[in-house]
């Protein structure tokens, strides 16, 4: 390994996850165990109202992919992650777009499809 | 502002203190990471568009077995385990990588690999088990995007374990170089994007079932 080699490629804390360590991971894990666990537990239980239950594992799921973006792949809104921070956040916007355009599009197509019965009516 | 005032002295300043016009090219490292963070993020917006078509059709089951028929819940809590435990000794092989610890490397890198395998292992399993009770992706709307979207998953996850047995040969072989360590940040991002994926699946597909 040559200094050069050293000063070019680890001088720079700008990469995603380049800044790991064990506190770091181990809390992480903790955090997303305690998350996971909390996600099968309440996909079962009674004690929460079930019309809510899907708006609970959605917050579990959101807080579960910050903690693994925030304490495994290290990206953070810090000066030097300016970068990969606005990819990010223009990752989830088109995913947003695409998930949740779809699924409101398909909705309304749906509620406006002729009933079935109707349509074999009108093909004889 | 006290940047201004040490630019003359020689204490270094942190990188987004230095004007752009002054900061030299960035790190090779960073450079791929943040290429390669592009394209984990496209990388998503794939899975993103599996998500839709399987949040559209979820419900389109034919008059064949719904979710909550199929689904074992108890499997894919150990398929979870396995993949998220996973994601932490990846890390712990990353830590190890960065400190030029072979037999760390070796071992966090070979923990990595079973779990991995075993998710895989508890996927086929449950796949296999789904088409001989006559679920498979033929049988409607619902299952074709369900294979769809967790298939794909599993072939991420299956690339991801020959990409890391190729990373260990090269630890192997070619030593901790620049170059070497960057590739295997790169895996590791590709890991821990892997298993953010699979929040999205456990949740939606398997927990989310109706």
């Amino acid at each position: 390994m040559s200094k050069q080699g050293e000063t070019t490629d680890e001088a720079g804390g700008a990469a995603p996850g380049a800044h790991g360590s064990l506190p770091k991971y181990l809390t992480g894990f903790g955090f997303a165990v305690l998350l996971t666990l909390t996600s099968f537990w309440a996909a079962g239980t009674h004690l929460v109202w079930a019309p809510g239950v899907p708006v609970l594992l959605a917050a579990l799921a959101i807080a579960q992919m910050g903690v693994h973006l925030v304490y495994f792949l290290n990206v953070s809104s810090a000066p030097d992650q300016t970068n990969n921070f606005l990819a990010l956040a223009f990752g989830i916007f088109v995913v947003g777009l695409v998930v949740f355009g779809s699924m409101i599009i398909m909705a309304n197509l749906n509620a406006n499809m002729m009933p079935m019965e109707q349509l074999i009516q009108m093909q004889r | 502002m006290s940047a201004l005032e040490a630019t003359g002295t020689s204490a270094p300043l942190p990188d987004y203190e230095i004007p752009f016009s002054r900061r030299g090219p960035a790190a090779t490292r960073d450079v791929v990471a943040f290429g390669f963070w592009l394209f984990l993020l496209s990388d998503i917006v794939i899975f993103a568009t599996l998500f839709a078509g399987y949040a559209v059709l979820s419900g389109q089951t034919a008059r064949g077995p719904t979710g909550v028929e199929l689904f074992d819940r108890g499997r894919v809590l150990l398929e979870t385990a396995c993949l998220l435990t996973s994601s932490f000794t990846c890390g712990l092989f990353a830590m190890s990588c960065v400190k030029r610890i072979r037999a760390a490397t070796y071992l966090w890198g070979a923990v990595t690999f079973l779990l991995g395998a075993s998710f895989i292992a508890l996927e086929l399993s449950e796949f296999a088990r789904l088409i001989a009770q006559g679920a498979g992706p033929t049988r409607s709307a619902f299952l074709s995007a369900f294979f769809s979207l967790v298939g794909t998953h599993g072939l991420h996850v299956t690339i991801g374990l020959c990409w890391l047995l190729v990373m260990l040969a090269q630890v192997a072989t070619l030593g901790f170089r620049p170059k070497i360590l960057r590739r295997l940040l790169c895996f590791s991002l590709f890991w821990h994007t892997l298993d953010i994926v699979w929040i999205g699946v456990f949740t939606i597909v398997y927990l989310g079932a109706h």
